[in-house]
């Protein structure tokens, strides 16, 4: 089996982002590894270390500037075998590059790069866009079965048995035969640390380079930001003085009670 | 023998000032400062390389989610527990210094002063621990060890086994040349016999490799002092219980008895009567590390401090905005800043094989007064909890106190730079 791991440089989760006049500000501000692409990463490398699953190799790809690099590195330093890297300096957080056209970008590295792709694993979505778009796109421009939101992920016989979480509770979806796109959530896995000495070891291995350009993929966007602000600061809450008063301010000021 | 080894030193420092020292990716050409200057100014020192900004996220991750949970029973207990040294091991902090080849990470001294710094802001006994085994031993046995005793031990010491540096003893502190721990070539000059009392042996406990300075010919002075690898199951090595100590309780410091122990003497590092010499040297470079780990200490007040600051209100306003702990705080935040600054300097200074014994001691004897003044105000400004055990900050007050006497005491370190001031007065 050969996987390939879709990995984003995003914000750090952990940073407070500021909104300027060209949406939100991204100079010197920490970037990292989107927490659910490092679950895919996770993922395909338990995959790779699980001799039942028999993967011959975990390439990760990545689509954005030179700095991406130092994310594909992480990637690799978790277990991913070797990188490809598609440079733009579009912006990826829904601002230029879009999710339509990061698709399209994967389907020409399957289609024209790394022919003999067995199962694509994503997050299930970047938490600068949260769009969660790209694995279905993917999947329905490659004419592939999918499973979104994956919590769990089985070897069955040529495919898989995933199960999906939803807002109503675990979805188990078989899909009979590879090839598919898997995209990964939260309760999937937890990702390893990048050991010092894996980290070492990630220097020697190769990452592959491409231009987003060479590729014959329309890259402008298809939707156009007009606004971007920060949600009103929260208000104030009350301390109310019993249970009347609380009654009352329900039904009459936050309209919440009949 | 020396002379080989300085020269070793020297060629080693010079790699590594290639890797380390330009803070730019593996692309950059071996070409001169100067040239490489005139497409931009000399960087600053704060400006890490790709592998140690890596390493730091790597380590500060590791620390706040593996080591954090365990940090009060370690101390409640007095004990390292056994799977954070495993830890320690799997995500290489125990051989960051240590060459592929034998098992170990590869990487510079800047990188190891990295890793304590991190650790220290969360526990500074379990940056003890890697502190003492890279900078003292690993480092002294990559400089000075024959190529035998390399190959038998560094890939142990990369692996599982920790490591203890035995100089000090009850009547040799500051003189650890008065030492009267001796070692008696045998008669057919196979083996030597060892016999004294080391004391205050960070990580007695759990070490398997013990550094061990003796001397070997009292009638010539310190110049009989050699230095020995000795395996911790030799027999007639007995490790004493450990001190109960005011602070970094976790870290075992114990007396090591040497009851006629035999060692072999293929096993003395690199040359008999030259002990006195590489214990000065690793010192002056170990104490960069003790520096880290003050440096991490003072860090971990302020992050525990900063937040509470911002949080909290008295007289309708936010501590944070209170002019007079504005004073304090900016204070403490710019004399740590010139620590982090020295500490990062001294290690570029070693990393490109310039003269740093001076700015070592210099960096070592500052952050340890800063860490002992920020712990302490840290408690001030968190106020009555500040000085419970429900906030961190009072391990890290009692943890640095040791900070201005081991590796070297304040106010040894403020006579080396006075020495040093002195010899460059008289050029």
């Amino acid at each position: 089996m050969k996987i390939l791991v879709g990995v984003k440089r995003v914000v750090d989760y952990a940073v407070k982002v500021r909104v300027g006049a060209n949406g939100v500000e991204l100079k010197n501000v920490k970037m990292s590894l989107n927490p659910f692409c490092e679950i895919a990463v996770e993922a395909a490398v338990r995959l790779k270390e699980n001799k039942a699953a028999s993967v011959s190799e975990v390439v990760a790809l990545s689509i954005g500037p030179k700095q991406c690099q130092e994310t594909l590195r992480t990637a690799m330093a978790m277990g991913c075998d070797r990188a490809i890297h598609i440079h733009t300096d579009l912006r990826g957080d829904y601002m230029e590059l879009q999710s339509d056209s990061v698709a399209k970008l994967f389907q020409k590295v399957i289609e024209e790069k790394e022919k003999d792709v067995d199962l694509v694993l994503v997050g299930k979505q970047a938490i600068d866009s949260d769009c969660g778009q790209v694995g279905p796109m993917l999947a329905g421009y490659l004419n592939w079965p999918q499973a979104t939101f994956a919590a769990k992920i089985d070897l069955d016989g040529d495919g898989l048995m995933v199960e999906r979480e939803t807002d109503q509770g675990t979805e188990t979806i078989k899909i009979a035969k590879l090839p598919a796109v898997v995209s990964c959530d939260l309760r999937l896995n937890e990702p390893r640390y990048a050991t010092l000495p894996n980290i070492m070891k990630a220097k020697k291995k190769k990452i592959d380079q491409f231009q987003a350009d060479e590729f014959d993929v329309d890259l402008t966007a298809k939707n156009k930001v007009l606004e971007v602000f920060e949600p009103p600061a929260r208000k104030e809450g009350i301390t109310v003085d019993n249970v009347n008063q609380l009654i009352d301010k329900l039904k009459n000021e936050a309209g919440l009670l009949q | 023998m020396i002379s080989i080894a300085i020269r070793r030193f020297a060629r080693k420092a010079k790699h590594d000032s290639i890797k380390g020292a330009s803070g730019l990716s593996t692309a950059v050409s071996t070409g001169s400062r100067d040239e490489f200057a005139k497409a931009a100014p000399p960087m600053p020192v704060t400006l890490l390389t790709d592998d140690e900004r890596m390493i730091q996220d790597s380590v500060r991750k590791w620390a706040n989610h593996d080591l954090k949970p365990l940090v009060r029973e370690m101390e409640k207990n007095e004990l390292i527990s056994p799977s954070i040294i495993q830890e320690l091991y799997t995500q290489g902090y125990m051989s960051l210094e240590i060459p592929e080849k034998y098992g170990g990470v590869g990487m510079n001294f800047t990188s190891a002063c990295i890793t304590i710094q991190e650790i220290s802001r969360i526990d500074p006994s379990i940056a003890l621990m890697v502190d003492v085994h890279n900078t003292l031993v690993v480092n002294a046995i990559r400089f000075w060890a024959s190529e035998f005793l390399q190959d038998k031990y560094l890939p142990k010491l990369a692996t599982d086994s920790v490591s203890a540096f035995c100089l000090s003893e009850t009547n040799a502190g500051s003189d650890a040349f008065s030492m009267s721990t001796t070692a008696k070539l045998s008669s057919d000059g196979s083996h030597y016999v060892i016999n004294g009392t080391k004391s205050w042996i960070t990580s007695a406990r759990e070490a398997a490799l013990l550094l061990v300075f003796c001397n070997a010919d009292p009638s010539k002075g310190y110049k009989g002092i050699t230095a020995f690898l000795v395996d911790t199951n030799s027999p007639g090595v007995q490790i004493g219980k450990p001190e109960s100590k005011l602070g970094l309780k976790a870290s075992s410091t114990c007396q090591i008895f040497f009851d006629d122990v035999k060692v072999d003497a293929d096993h003395v590092l690199g040359e008999v009567g030259q002990g006195y010499k590489y214990c000065i040297e690793i010192l002056n470079e170990g104490r960069i590390g003790i520096a880290a780990q003050q440096i991490g200490i003072a860090k971990g007040c302020l992050d525990v401090v900063m937040p509470y600051l911002n949080e909290r209100e008295q007289f309708g306003q936010k501590l944070l905005n209170m002019p007079a702990l504005q004073q304090q705080y900016a204070q403490a935040a710019t004399e740590l800043h010139a620590a982090e600054v020295m500490m990062l300097n001294s290690c570029r200074l070693k990393e490109n094989g310039l003269p740093f014994v001076k700015e070592a001691a210099m960096t070592k004897l500052f952050a340890s007064q800063v860490a002992e003044k920020i712990s302490s105000q840290s408690i001030e400004w968190l106020g009555g909890i500040g000085y419970t055990t429900d906030m961190i900050v009072e391990k890290f007050y009692r943890d640095c106190k040791v900070g201005s006497i081991y590796e070297g005491s304040s106010n040894i370190q403020r006579q080396t730079i006075a020495k040093i001031m002195n010899s460059e007065l008289e050029q």
